[in-house]
This record gives structure tokens, C-alpha cells and sequence, in this order.
């Protein structure tokens, strides 16, 4: 069974909420417009088509579009040994997807860092909690509007959590600028 | 009696904290004991966490590259090489890698594998009590580094490869001193065996410790020696080659029965399996260029830089807007030592990725940890983080 083929009877079978699956460098990638049955499109992809691996649960933070969260979900099978992705998406308000949990085990963690990151929640997610930052932090790091070099933030047995000596710039590229001024700033603000 | 009838049944909450010489790095493990059988186990991670991820969105692929040494710092060539192949699949270019670079890729990526097991092995046989083993797998790894310091210049943050092609050349009388590496690494790798494979204490503490089913690797996502481990014959290399991996003759060893001493068994077999590889690699290395002879990738020679416009153009575009990718999204997974150190960079033009997610293959080995301890003893952990051989640095990014 190809990938093709694969990604063909996930979307026969999801008449409607799949979109066309779009090919490039090789990947397919399915894009689901419903995210509250993106856990029963996995469910199928894992039961009836063998999508035994979930092998990363990404977030991106979309920024000015809408909808803002996208989540992206690397399936693959040991059986057939054919990847594919899956790409949902949710809005600022909702900022919820249904838990994969019960449908990989894996999910759990992936599910709690994207939690932690850009703190988008999981229903059914059996311990939604930080993993990587500690609890009680009260920002999401990865969103698109929190600064590089951190933010201030009380933590009751640490000394001191202040944002990050830049000296003087930020030093770093910033994607798409046309001039060399905007792409590289001497101080670069967020907000 | 009755001060007996009481204490008996509490739990005691003990915490390995993060902290400690066996935990392999900053793992902090919540306890739960009942006597010295463990009834909980939380881990706690992020102790070594830096934002990669938030930093790869604001540099270019190519000021992203030292950074990936620090991921799995044991084998910081093998990340380098997996990082290079993720952006080079991006641009759509992983076709055209010379086969000398390709060679030379596979080479670094065995040297990190046979450098990360050892230490592996070592700091494992250490934590259960055999301390020679880890002098002499560190002695070995000295030979390792010092290749690698004669081919990179650093022991470390090798930063070796470069996107399209590699940062220098071979030097000279390297591939003598690596034909002479290999055969002395086989006999260090004998003599560790014979320390511990038939060692009544190594058995006794690692068979039938730590076992994982075939189905919970698989849905617990674990990869590398962890997954084969369970009976599950697969790897990267073998399944979705890349480089020259599958022109290359070697087996994969896996297990029978998932626990302890088989991962053990797996990285001693999957050493020999790598000097195989290096082996066949100097027998077959190519002459030819080590980079894609792409001004829009890789930069040019100096000295046309400094003489033709062309090149002088061209060394401006990359260094100050980086490599311009193409709109889309990749994910390239590599077979590193530790598992399957996988890329998915999300690209909306330019030189800069929009988003970066590290699959680091560490972190989720180590989410089985709460459904494995319970049930095992005390000293059971150390073995078992010890088979799991997990790096933090990975684990947390």
C-alpha cells in the first residue's frame, strides 16, 4: 500500500472534512478542516490502515491568521512503512483539540509540551500539565507575541527569572524583512 | 505490633532529584515507595531546557547548525548530519549531495554512534557497579575525540557538516588513523563483554528488569535500540535509507525479550555493526567535492569571492539572508544513537524557518518511564534509566 493510496481511503472515508492531500518533497499531507474529529481520523488511520507510530505532534502558532493554532500530526506504520501527515487547525477562542491519548500513548507528552509552549489545550488529555517550563509559569513561550529574550516572571524559590541581557540587540535574522535594517535590528520589540 | 500495623502500607515519597549521578543528567524522579518496590513514578523534565526551538524561528538554517551539536551532546556529529539532510531535503537538494560528502556523513554519523554507545555502556555499567568498564569505554572514546578534533577542530560542538555539503575536507593520513582506530575499538569492545555479558551481577540485575512489550514500544513511539529491543526489527537506516546507507552491508541486531539486558546486547552488537560500516566506507570513499557546487546554497571559494561578482553576490545572500526556501514543510527523521532525531521545519519562504520541532527522540523514551517503574525495586531504576540511555540535552532542547 502506497501512501497514496493510504491517504486516499482516509479521505473516502472522511468524506468532506479532508481536503486534498497535497504532495511536496515527497510527504503527503492531509488537511483536516473539523480538529474535534481529528482524534476519530486518527483512531481510523491507526485501527483500520495500521498508522501504528504516531511520530511527532507538532504546534504552530499562526500569528495574524486566522485560525491560530495548527496542529500536525507525523503518523506512521511499521507494517506498510509509509508516512504521512495530518494538519488540523483551531481558532484563538476555541484554542482546543481533542486528546490522541487513547489513541497513541506517545501523545501524552507531545500533547503536554504543546500545552506548556502555546498553551493550547487537549480535552480528555488524562494530566494536562507543564512539562518543560515549571508549574505555575505564567506565559506560553513559543507563541508568536512573547519576546526572545524572555519575560519577567515571579518563581517562589529561585532567585530571580529576568528577561535576557540582549546588550544592545537581539542579534538575530528575522524571516521575510527586505532591507537589511528590517530583517536584522539593532533592538528588536515585539509589542 | 501495632506501630508495626501502621507504618506497614505507607508510602514513602522520595525524590531523585535532578541532581544526581545516576539519573544521567538533570532527570528529576518523583517516587512514590511502598518499602523498596516503587508505586509511582512522575519524571520531571525541562531542567535543561533553552528554547531552541524559539531560537531556530530567528536564525538562519545555517546559524541554527551549533546549536543541533548541543542537542545530543554525545554524539554531536550524527545531529549535525541529521540537521543538515532535514534543510537539505527542504531545499530540495538532498539529491545532489556529492558521494564523497555522502560517504563522509556516514562516517561522522558511525563515529558518534560508536562514541555515544560507549559512554552509554559505560556510564550504565558504572551505575550498576562495574567501574573498569567505564574507564575503558572512556579510553576509547578519548581515541574518538581526537579523531574527531583532527577532522573538525573541536572534540564537541563539532558544527561539521554545512547545508549542501560539509565544512572541510578529510585532512591527511585521517582515514589511516580510522583504519587504525577500528580494529583497535573491536578489541576494547571484547574486552567489555567479556567484563560484563556473562557477569552473574550484570544478569542478575538486568534480565528480566525493564521489560517493554512489542505493543507498548510501538505506542509509546519509542525508536533506536529501545524499540528493537522489543522484538521489532526496524531501522531507519534500513527502512528509509539515506545517504549511502543502502549501499552499505550490516545487520540490525534486536531483541527478544525487551528488557534491560537485551538493549544492552543491542548497543554491543550495534558497535560492531558501525566498524563494519566505517570499514566499508574507507574501502569505498570516493574522491570528488564535499559540497553542492550551488552558489544559492553553499559558499563559494574565497577567492572568487574576492575577485568575480558573481561570488561576491552570492556570499552576500548567504550570510545575510541564509539559504531561500522554498514555501512547504518537511520532516526528516535520522537513525541517531539514541533513537530518531527527527526535523520538522516549517518554511514560508526565505532564509529563516517559521517553525522548527525537534523530535528528539530522548524525550519521548522517557514518557514510558511512568507506565514501566511501578512495580520495580529501588535499585531497579538505575538499571533501567541506564537501558533507556536517554541525554537531557535532547530531551529538554
Amino acid at each position: 500500500m502506497t501512501a497514496k493510496q493510504l491517504a486516499n481511503k482516509i479521505k473516502r472515508k472522511f468524506k468532506g472534512i479532508i481536503s486534498d492531500i497535497h504532495e511536496f518533497r515527497g510527504e503527503l499531507t492531509l488537511e483536516v478542516s473539523d480538529s474535534s474529529q481529528i482524534s476519530e481520523v486518527c483512531r481510523y488511520a491507526k485501527e483500520e490502515l495500521g498508522f501504528d507510530y504516531l511520530v511527532d505532534l507538532c504546534t504552530i502558532d499562526n500569528d495574524d491568521d486566522t485560525p491560530r493554532w495548527t496542529a500536525v500530526y507525523h503518523i506512521y506504520g511499521y507494517g506498510h512503512l509509509q508516512h504521512l501527515r495530518l494538519k488540523t487547525s483551531v481558532s484563538e477562542e476555541d484554542s482546543e483539540f481533542p486528546t490522541v491519548t487513547t489513541v497513541w500513548r506517545t501523545a501524552n507528552w507531545h500533547e503536554r509540551e504543546a500545552y506548556d509552549m502555546m498553551g493550547i489545550r487537549f480535552t480528555g488529555h488524562p494530566d494536562l500539565r507543564r512539562i518543560l517550563m515549571w508549574e505555575g509559569y505564567p506565559y506560553y513561550p513559543l507563541r508568536k507575541d512573547f519576546p526572545l529574550e524572555g519575560k519577567p516572571s515571579e518563581m517562589p524559590d529561585v532567585a530571580f527569572t529576568d528577561p535576557i541581557p540582549l546588550e544592545g540587540g537581539p542579534f538575530v535574522t528575522l524571516a521575510g524583512g527586505e532591507d537589511a535594517a528590517a530583517r536584522e535590528p539593532r533592538v528588536r520589540k515585539t509589542e | 505490633m501495632d506501630e508495626l500495623q501502621d507504618v506497614q502500607g505507607e508510602k514513602m515519597t522520595l525524590n531523585m532529584g535532578p541532581s544526581h549521578p545516576a539519573t544521567h543528567g538533570v532527570l528529576r524522579l518523583s517516587l512514590e515507595l511502598d518499602g523498596e518496590i516503587i508505586v509511582k513514578a512522575v519524571p520531571e523534565v525541562g531542567y535543561l531546557h533553552r528554547g531552541d526551538e524559539k531560537i531556530a524561528e530567528n536564525m538562519t538554517y545555517s546559524q541554527f547548525l551549533p546549536y543541533t551539536d548541543r542537542l545530543d551532546y554525545l554524539a554531536p556529529l550524527s545531529n549535525n548530519v541529521a540537521y543538515a539532510l532535514a534543510v537539505e531535503k527542504l531545499l530540495g537538494v538532498d539529491s545532489k549531495l556529492p558521494e564523497r560528502c555522502q560517504y563522509i556523513r556516514v562516517i561522522c554519523c558511525e563515529l558518534a554512534r560508536i562514541s555515544a554507545h560507549l559512554l552509554g555502556l559505560g556510564a550504565y555499567a558504572m551505575d550498576v557497579g562495574a567501574l573498569t568498564v567505564f574507564l575503558h569505554t572512556f579510553n576509547e572514546r578519548e581515541k574518538i575525540y581526537n579523531l574527531i578534533e583532527a577532522l573538525t577542530g573541536a572534540r564537541l560542538t563539532t558544527s561539521y557538516t554545512r547545508i549542501g555539503g560539509l565544512s572541510r575536507d578529510l585532512p591527511e593520513g585521517w582515514t589511516d588513523e580510522l583504519a587504525k582506530f577500528n580494529k583497535e575499538i573491536l578489541h576494547a569492545i571484547s574486552e567489555a563483554d567479556q567484563l560484563l555479558t556473562r557477569n552473574k551481577i550484570f544478569l542478575d540485575r538486568t534480565k528480566d528488569v525493564g521489560i517493554i512489550s512489542k505493543e507498548e514500544a510501538i505506542d509509546f513511539g519509542l525508536s533506536g535500540p529501545n524499540l528493537r529491543g522489543s522484538n521489532i526489527e526496524y531501522d531507519i537506516r534500513k527502512a528509509q535509507p539515506y545517504l549511502v546507507y543502502d549501499q552499505l552491508d550490516f545487520d540490525i541486531p534486536y531483541g527478544e525479550v525487551g528488557d534491560c539486558y537485551d538493549r544492552y546486547l543491542i548497543r554491543m552488537e550495534e558497535m560492531r555493526q558501525s566498524v563494519r560500516i566505517l570499514d566499508q566506507c574507507l574501502a569505498n570513499l570516493p574522491t570528488g567535492p564535499i559540497s553542492i557546487d550551488d552558489g544559492k546554497i553553499v559558499l563559494p571559494n574565497k577567492q572568487k569571492v574576492l575577485s568575480s561578482m558573481e561570488e561576491l553576490i552570492h556570499q552576500f545572500m548567504l550570510v545575510t539572508q541564509g539559504q531561500n526556501a522554498p514555501v512547504g514543510e518537511i520532516y526528516f527523521g535520522a537513525e541517531n544513537p539514541k533513537g530518531e532525531l527527527g526535523f520538522y521545519i516549517n518554511s514560508k519562504g526565505g532564509g529563516v524557518p517559521y517553525r522548527m520541532k525537534i523530535r528528539a527522540p530522548s524525550f519521548v523514551n522517557l514518557s514510558i518511564l511512568e507506565h514501566m517503574l511501578p512495580g520495580h525495586m529501588m535499585s531497579d531504576i538505575v538499571a533501567i534509566l541506564g537501558s533507556l540511555d536517554f541525554v537531557m540535552g535532547e530531551c529538554d532542547r
